[in-house]
């Protein structure tokens, strides 16, 4: 079979995020990084290959992004993707998650996987719905915040937790999976690995080569707008203490508890 | 008609979730603000007094879709599409929780509508719904405004509240045809429960530990710790995932909703989806060696540093105090 793995570049954690005041978007400019949500992808993806319950013929990372986002891809392939695809196009910039979960679904279209895996969220937009949108569109089963895969029998069973406890699901493929980052430890990429990354093939797709509706996507076709951006209420800064010494730290939090009562 | 449709998750006994009561009170609140009514959709066998009940949070109108599972997305995907297209409705609102983000990212595909989530609060512009969504670990609020009808609106966890207003609710049956892709995944348990039945929502002091405790065993210095306090240990999704701690002790999305004296979090980083769970703690104490940490940020004392130096330390000091 062949597995899709929706990655993204998001701006370092380290990185000081803001809003464009123009545009109203994330300003990406800065230092990037693979969403460390989707390196549990990769690395699920890599397991059922290695797995061996059902062949996997191959492990395809896709993405959506500006030129920049090749670097994401990069990274997924050092990490064990067989090669990659980049579909990038003015026409996209500025889409919101009914537009880009539209645009993913008809790139991975032209991939036909029998399994799409992705991090259950990106660490910028914070949204956890791309995959649940992407099924739709691809008219497969779907499960986020999954954090246990087993293959059997050609079928997934699945594990998560929902709003009461642990749910087991059985799931037909083709499917959408979104995986937790309690599903496993992702490896690190070999050195030769990461310098062979930029030798795998990488397909960069524009909109027309996937049927892409240009009416559908960008600003223009998006299903949302934000209007305003506003401070939320400030609350009052906590109290920080470093710990220099330890003895003297533990003196302070006992005072501070005693004064709230709360010993 | 300029209605709001919600949907009411239920557990396997029938009864419904509280972010769902209050899904439906918000969406009667502002229904009645732009001109329309405020209905439900309920999949399964739930029985007429029961939905009818619903009235009581404010809800005219519960659609019963009978032949519907619960507890898996698209199936109810299937059926809240129907009911919207059918009658009409201009929003769909869901409150916090799992489920409600995949029904509604579902219904984003197939309604070709805009969809906004982790929403904190509603209001009504020239008749139509804003929605505040909190961005940027919660450093600035974005007022979004869906493009078209229907808008989705998907509610962060407690951010709506039940209110209980006394009516009953008309309860109309409805057929739903499920999609083919809806019905290829099938719950095989839901609701397992892993690990020790502990109680957290009653105790005035709780220790919780995240994945800065590095292990399963961290948990003992925490457990040290809240004996001394006279308290009880709660954990953060990703540990309890991770096999370090029950289930029934953590904090957040899918996890409890707690608000003691004193909340002592000692390696968490604060994610949104703990912070939802615990924000309104009387006092935030937090220990974490990040100071970049986002607990930092609504911690009413936060100490940088290690915690397996501090709390051992910490423990022994309040043992010697209360001699």
């Amino acid at each position: 079979m062949k597995i899709c793995v929706l990655v993204k570049e998001v701006p370092d954690a380290a990185v000081q995020k803001r809003i464009d005041s123009n545009t109203m978007r994330l300003d990406r400019s800065g230092e990037k990084n693979l969403n460390p949500f989707d390196t549990h992808a990769i690395e699920a993806a890599m397991q059922i290959k290695e797995g061996g319950a059902i062949p996997v013929e191959e492990v395809v990372a896709v993405t959506m992004g500006p030129d920049s986002a090749v670097r994401a891809l990069h990274k997924a392939v050092a990490l064990g993707a067989d090669r990659s695809v980049h579909l990038s196009d003015d026409a996209l910039a500025g889409s919101d998650v009914c537009a880009t979960g539209y645009s993913l679904a008809k790139v991975l279209e032209s991939e036909s996987p029998d399994l799409v895996l992705l991090g259950q969220q990106s660490d910028d937009g914070e949204c956890y719905t791309i995959g649940a949108v992407v099924a739709d569109h691809l008219k497969m089963p779907s499960l986020t915040q999954v954090i246990k895969i087993d293959v059997t029998d050609g079928k997934l069973r699945c594990e998560r937790q929902a709003e009461y406890g642990y749910d087991t699901v059985e799931i037909e493929l083709p499917a959408v999976i979104s995986v937790g980052d309690a599903i496993n430890e992702p490896r690190y990429p070999s050195l030769k690995a990461i310098m062979g990354a930029k030798k795998k093939p990488l397909d960069a797709k524009a909109t027309g080569d996937v049927g892409i509706d240009g009416g559908m996507v960008g600003e223009g076709g998006s299903k949302t707008k934000v209007l305003a951006l506003s401070e939320p209420p400030a609350k009052e800064a906590g109290e920080i203490i470093e710990d220099e010494d330890t003895n003297e730290t533990v003196e302070k939090i006992v005072a501070w508890l005693d004064e709230r009562k709360l010993i | 008609m300029a209605g709001i449709l919600t949907y009411a998750l239920h557990d396997d006994e029938g009864n419904f979730n509280k972010n769902s009561l209050g899904a439906i009170s918000e969406a009667a609140r502002l229904a009645g603000e732009i001109g329309g009514d405020a209905a439900v959709l309920v999949v399964g066998d739930i029985a007429d007094d029961a939905c009818a009940a619903l009235g009581n949070w404010g809800a005219a109108k519960v659609y019963r879709a009978k032949s519907v599972p619960e507890g898996l997305a698209q199936p109810i995907v299937d059926a809240m599409a129907k009911v919207i297209t059918d009658q009409g409705f201009s929003y769909a609102l869901f409150g916090g929780g799992l489920l409600g983000f995949e029904i509604g990212a579902g219904l984003t595909a197939r309604l070709n509508a805009g969809v906004t989530m982790e929403v904190t609060k509603v209001k009504v512009q020239d008749g139509k719904l804003i929605a505040e969504r909190p961005i940027l670990q919660d450093s600035k609020i974005a007022d979004v405004e869906c493009v078209g009808e229907p808008g989705i609106i998907i509610g962060r966890l407690n951010a709506f509240d039940a209110n209980e207003s006394g009516g009953t609710a008309e309860v109309v049956d409805v057929d739903v045809e499920l999609s083919p892709w809806s019905t290829k995944a099938t719950m095989v348990t839901r609701g397992e429960q892993r690990g020790a039945d502990v109680n957290i929502e009653d105790a005035e002091i709780l220790v919780g530990g995240g994945r800065g405790l590095g292990a399963a065993e961290g948990f003992q210095q925490c457990e040290e710790l809240a004996e001394a306090m006279g308290g009880a240990v709660a954990a953060t999704r990703a540990v309890v995932d991770a096999g370090w701690y029950p289930y029934a002790a953590q904090i957040g999305q899918t996890g409890k909703t707690v608000a003691p004296k004193l909340y002592l979090a000692a390696g968490i980083s604060g994610a949104i989806q703990h912070k939802v769970g615990m924000q309104s703690s009387e006092n935030i104490l937090a220990i974490n060696k990040d100071q970049n940490a986002p607990i930092f940020e609504f911690s009413d004392l936060g100490v940088v540093g290690d915690l397996h130096k501090i709390v051992p330390k910490l423990t022994e000091a309040i043992k010697a105090k209360k001699g």
